[in-house]
């Protein structure tokens, strides 16, 4: 889970770390608010999880609170890239003498974490990188060791922080690592770490990414949620436990497993491709398909209004597909009997695990909305053809 | 000989008494597996029956080594335990730890990992979040389904179950050496590159199928590793071309980060490596069912 500027920032202050003191705003009068309690000079910064906020004009320097709310008016509403402003930050301002970058993520191809800290900072790391590599320092940080004062005195030697900075540098390296192990991210990106014109280091972005799956460990990080920003399918698929991606196709996707739920992504996009048909959607109903699974999936699917025929593609490892064939039967039903019966086109594909019983139920229930293929490529192109010439 | 898991592999499993772990117990020993016991502290002592079959459970993974010769632990603890048993598995030196269970911390993975690195490397580990491991007509540990294809010639390696099982059902006329799921996780035990050059070394093991999917850049590392070290022929087959970039697509490893991780990449790399990569798992399976005609 990618976190917002302003909820990195309090949870860097959480951990004692270094960062200007401000609030977060979603009216123009809530902007005032904060700038008239920080006094004269603030920064308003449109919260979008995308970079190239400044160019777009999401980031503004204002003199007083008149200002701060004129700016905040503008900004709150504005389109960066496809984001929407729902919130912005306001905070004091720093006069910065010089620009920093630090941060540690998950090294996936070592299995391990790495640290990556620059003087050069304020732009791109990467573009650092490609430029002028001699300048940005990577060190792969032991899980079980982590960053104790003599590793983060190594990392700071490493990267040539100057020697007026590199105690306060030492101590955020180390308050750093302590967030990341604490909050189970996979990432803290500071960029820039800024050196003020008195001395002072400070953080004055905080990029974090959290493990969902240490979600248990925090039942705090439910807070950072962000149910307006997801599609609104995709917050109604997770309130109901499953696990959907909303794509921009016309052919809804039911299958078991992520693996073959995007190999049938692929596949549709493939058989599409002469037709203009493409998947609507990823939706894996995991394991053990029970028929309120099935009518939860079909009923999110079908709640895309640009789905014209759906494919439903299970190979019943574990999985009986006579439990998977009785769960379509009866979602259809569930569903009718909800007043909501389904009008689309299903391409159902079994394999594995009972499917000769599975298609049998199917064919018994002579659905005239059920249309059984026997492979998978096969039953991707009736789907196609079906989206292809749907109502 | 199979690759890692033989019809000699003694098996405990961890988290035995649990649903999941009772289930697949269940199940690993229809499949003819050797299963000898379980482990969970606070059941030590007691016995399980499966069908007639009964099996001990065990207060520790060294205990239940000592005690049966065991070799090979399958795990299915659930998340916020899966660490410390996986790290009570490496200080066992069991030699095979599969970790079959989803949804474990990425940090717990790196501490584990860092761990068996840290005590000498004495434990293969297998996953997290996979299918586990299958000799078929041998043994299997996790829950790869049994019936679904005999003994043969092909070995497969893949991060996702289904398309797994998907591929071994299309293949079901070769049959297979050994099936490894080596997990979806960003931090697996296991790689594509370990299986990879286990199949080169087994002598029952004369062509190699390898499943990728979108995230990381095991599979760009591997098409390296093929094309300086493995003579037998590979075929490949990649998930997810049409996910989006900075979406998880079901799998916590399954995402595009920027324009690192995407399908096409891994395409290129294999095929620059001599690999045949197939658009479709039925088409991948057609170039292995034609590869193996050839030999």
């Amino acid at each position: 889970m990618d976190l917002y500027e302003y909820q990195g920032r309090a949870l860097f202050s959480k951990h004692g770390l270094p960062v200007l003191d401000g609030g977060v705003a979603t009216t123009p009068d809530e902007a005032r608010a904060i700038a008239e309690r920080l006094g004269e000079r603030v920064v308003i910064k449109a919260q979008v999880k995308v970079g190239g906020r400044g160019k777009a004009g999401g980031v503004k320097l204002a003199e007083g609170a008149d200002e701060a709310t004129s700016h905040a008016t503008n900004i709150l509403g504005m389109d960066i890239k496809g984001h929407t402003v729902h919130k912005v930050m306001v905070t004091t301002t720093a006069d910065i003498a010089e620009e920093y970058y630090f941060s540690y993520l998950l090294d996936r191809a070592n299995r391990t974490f790495l640290c990556i800290a620059s003087v050069a900072g304020g732009m791109e790391i990467e573009t650092v990188a490609h430029d002028a590599p001699e300048k940005v320092a990577k060190v792969a940080i032991d899980a079980i060791k982590g960053v104790d004062e003599a590793t983060a005195r190594q990392i700071v030697q490493q990267a040539q922080f100057p020697a007026e900075v590199a105690d306060q540098v030492v101590a955020i390296a180390v308050q750093l690592w302590q967030a990341f192990i604490a909050e189970d991210a996979t990432l803290v990106e500071v960029n820039p770490l800024a050196k003020t014109t008195d001395g002072t280091v400070l953080c004055l972005d905080a990029k974090v990414t959290l493990d969902e799956n240490a979600g248990f460990r925090h039942p705090d990080h439910e807070e950072f949620e962000d149910p307006d920003a997801a599609d609104p399918l995709e917050r109604a698929a997770k309130a109901k436990n499953l696990n959907y991606v909303k794509l921009d196709g016309n052919v809804g996707i039911i299958g078991n497993g992520a693996g073959l739920v995007m190999s049938t992504l692929d596949v549709v996009a493939y058989a599409g491709e002469a037709l203009g048909s493409r998947p609507a959607n990823f939706l894996d109903i995991g394991g053990g398909a029970s028929a309120q699974v099935m009518a939860n999936g079909l009923e999110i699917v079908l709640g895309d209004p640009d789905v014209k025929s759906v494919f439903v593609n299970v190979f019943g490892g574990i999985t009986a597909c006579d439990a998977v064939a009785n769960g379509i039967v009866q979602a259809l039903q569930l569903l009718k009997d909800r007043g909501e019966p389904v009008t689309k086109p299903l391409v159902v594909r079994l394999d594995g695990n009972n499917a000769e019983e599975g298609r049998r139920i199917l064919d018994d229930a002579a659905n005239p909305l059920i249309e059984r293929v026997d492979t998978m490529d096969g039953a991707a192109r009736r789907a196609a053809e079906l989206a292809a010439s749907g109502v | 000989m199979a690759v890692w898991l033989t019809e000699s592999s003694k098996v405990i499993v961890q988290g035995m008494t649990g649903a999941e772990g009772s289930k697949h117990t269940r199940r690993m020993l229809a499949a003819g597996t050797n299963v000898v016991g379980g482990v969970n502290p606070r059941k030590a002592g007691q016995q399980v029956d499966f069908d007639g079959t009964k099996l001990p459970v065990f207060a520790t993974v060294a205990e239940a080594m000592e005690q049966t010769g065991a070799d090979t632990s399958v795990i299915f603890v659930p998340p916020a335990g899966t660490g410390s048993a996986a790290i009570e598995a490496i200080d066992a030196q069991i030699t095979l730890a599969v970790i079959i269970t989803e949804g474990v911390p990425v940090h717990d993975s790196a501490r584990l990992w860092a761990h068996a690195q840290a005590t000498g490397n004495k434990t293969r580990i297998i996953g997290p979040n996979c299918p586990g491991i299958a000799s078929p007509g041998k043994s299997n540990a996790g829950i790869i389904p049994a019936d679904i294809t005999g003994p043969g010639k092909i070995g497969l390696v893949s991060k996702s179950g289904t398309l797994t099982y998907q591929m071994m059902y299309e293949l079901r006329d070769i049959g297979f050496s050994t099936a490894i799921g080596i997990g979806g996780d960003p931090v697996i035990g296991t790689t594509h590159i370990d299986a990879l050059a286990a199949f080169e070394g087994d002598p029952e093991t004369a062509a190699i199928v390898m499943i990728g999917e979108i995230g990381g850049d095991a599979e760009e590392r591997a098409a390296e590793f093929i094309k300086s070290r493995v003579r037998k022929p590979v075929v490949g087959y990649i998930a997810g071309f049409t996910a989006p970039p900075g979406k998880t697509m079901g799998h916590a490893g399954a995402i595009i980060s920027g324009s690192a991780g995407t399908a096409e990449a891994k395409k290129v790399a294999l095929e620059a490596a001599g690999v045949r990569v197939g658009k479709t798992p039925t088409e991948t399976a057609n170039l292995m069912r034609d590869l193996v005609k050839a030999l």
